[in-house]
């Protein structure tokens, strides 16, 4: 599939804005949707708009089968070995606070560990701090060093046995897949057979993962992956936790109320199985109605001719971006880099020009970016610097986009200097 | 010329531009030219809370009339500060307080910043009231 048959499916990519045609280079934090999911999302309003699993009316079990067949593309597209696994959230955040909550409940201790990546998004990074804070436990930080790169070192001290030759008090490690704001594919299969051979499970963030990468949870045997809809295609105010089932079934829930109970008395309630026992509450059924255009659309973005003109134009602005001396681009890649590959996502510095004045310039040019701390405050200060400036690419941009976007950059630095 | 006068000056100014790439350039201009603010006055209590890019904001009293100094990080909202000062500063509390700042929006600088900076630019105002309510006798 060429980019321009792939970038038809998406009526927002037609779009002006200020009477310039869109650039749309904010993908990695919401990416735009296809017609075939706007489509569903309206249809789905018009014609199924009841609450799921309650009533025994036609409304209601149309939205229900609608929602279970959400459930399953998602299950079918990470690989997931059953339904009960995928447990729909309102987005990523939700899916890692659910974890940090029910998994702290059941297995974190006053001196326990949890490790989380230092280039974290603040989403899986705060609900681990929170957790420690409440459990009197204590956070520590798997490091990246100047390129962005994982010092996995560390992380084997961590999970080593303790000085005093005590067994490691880690509990869980939580990482993302590829960093917001580096945007470099993480070696997770590596940290993933680190920890579980110091017999400790692993929460991966897949929010920018699992749409640059074709992720399988079993092969890659993550314990829990999180990601959200918004990002994949599909109709905001969704996210999805796959966690495998001897945790969540060990996990007490998270939210109380609707679906997730069995039975109910004054004095006491027994929980529903998985995974209702983690959707509390009406779930964004409208929304989730469209994961199976959205799964479709993400596995239509993995073909092989749309991949590699991807891969070229991802090069491209790389390449072009590390011609100026005076533009820093954070994270490094290539042959030199060992394991990481940049994927799609590049942040990076102007000297003496600030982030956000040309972020602000390049809207009004009809580009859109990132700009700021990203969520991403620790790794943002890492390197130094009080924000950057992020270029994320889908599959839909092109390489006359990417030529553009540099023109715009030069005039705007052009102008603010 | 009076406050309303110099509000009246800068619609017309930005009115000049029809492209809103060309009214920043604008903008660029006046904080490009705005005085050079002492590192020494960089300190957190002249910080204005509520923008992205740091913007400090110093009022001093010569003669009933307070003076405004300022800078930010960011070059566009550098002249944002600096055309807040181009209308309130050398003027008594009084004046400033019995003001208004519609003209901001007759400018269009509202609807045209991003949701940061609008917030920003609120501040901005807050506390160039607050400072001529402090030094109001």
């Amino acid at each position: 599939m060429t980019v321009q048959t792939f970038r038809t499916l998406f009526p927002a990519l037609d779009g002006n804005v200020y009477g310039k045609a869109l650039v749309y280079f904010d993908n990695a934090a919401t990416s735009q949707r296809p017609a075939s999911v706007i489509d569903k999302y309206a249809r789905m309003s018009r014609e199924a708009n009841a609450n799921i699993y309650r009533a025994v009316h036609k409304l209601s079990a149309d939205a229900t089968e609608a929602y279970e067949q959400g459930r399953e593309a998602v299950r079918a597209f990470i690989g997931a070995a059953s339904r009960e696994e995928i447990i729909f959230t309102s987005g990523c955040t939700a899916a890692v606070n659910t974890v940090a909550y029910s998994f702290g409940e059941a297995f974190v201790r006053p001196g326990d560990v949890i490790v989380v990546g230092e280039a974290e998004h603040h989403s899986n990074l705060v609900p681990w701090q929170q957790l420690c804070l409440r459990k009197g436990a204590d956070l520590r930080v798997l490091p990246v060093d100047e390129e962005g790169h994982w010092q996995l070192d560390e992380l084997g001290r961590l999970l080593g046995a303790q000085p005093d030759g005590a067994a490691s008090r880690v509990k869980l490690v939580a990482v993302a897949h590829i960093s917001n704001v580096l945007g470099l594919v993480n070696p997770v299969e590596e940290v993933i057979g680190m920890a579980h051979a110091a017999g400790v499970p692993v929460l991966v963030d897949g929010a920018q993962g699992v749409v640059h990468e074709a992720v399988d949870v079993q092969a890659m045997d993550c314990d829990f992956y999180c990601f959200s809809g918004h990002k994949l295609y599909a109709a905001p105010g969704t996210g999805i936790l796959y966690g495998k089932k001897k945790w969540l079934e060990a996990m007490p829930p998270f939210l109380f109320g609707g679906e997730m109970v069995d039975t109910v008395t004054l004095e006491r309630t027994t929980f529903a199985g998985l995974p209702h026992k983690f959707e509390a509450g009406t779930g964004n059924f409208t929304a989730v109605a469209t994961f199976p255009e959205a799964m479709e659309t993400a596995r239509l973005a993995r073909d092989p001719q749309l991949l590699a003109a991807f891969d070229e134009t991802c090069r491209c602005l790389e390449d072009a971006l590390k011609a100026r001396s005076d533009i820093r681009l954070y994270g490094a890649s290539g042959d030199a880099a060992g394991p990481y590959r940049r994927a799609g996502v590049c942040s990076f510095t102007v000297d003496g020009v600030h982030h956000e004045d040309l972020a602000q310039l390049l809207d009004k040019m009809g580009v859109a970016v990132r700009s700021g701390l990203m969520c991403a405050e620790p790794v943002i200060r890492h390197f130094g610097v009080s924000g950057m400036l992020r270029a994320s690419l889908l599959p839909y941009n092109t390489l006359q986009e990417v030529e553009y976007f540099m023109q715009c950059l030069d005039k705007a630095v052009a102008m603010l200097r | 010329m009076t406050i309303e006068e110099k509000q009246e000056e800068l619609v017309e100014d930005f009115s000049m531009y029809d492209e809103w790439l060309d009214k920043y350039e604008y903008l660029i201009e006046l904080g490009k030219a705005l005085p050079a603010f002492p590192e020494e006055k960089k300190t957190d209590d002249r910080l204005i809370k509520g923008c992205q890019s740091r913007v400090w904001l110093d009022a001093g009293m010569d003669g009933g009339k307070i003076v405004f100094t300022a800078d930010s990080d960011a070059i566009i909202t550098r002249g944002i500060i600096a055309m807040l000062i181009s209308v309130y500063s050398g003027r008594t509390p009084e004046e400033i307080l019995t003001s208004d700042d519609a003209f901001l929006d007759r400018i269009g600088l509202r609807e045209n910043l991003s949701p940061t900076r609008q917030n920003g630019l609120l501040s901005m105002m807050r506390t160039i009231r607050d400072l001529a309510e402090s030094h109001r006798n």
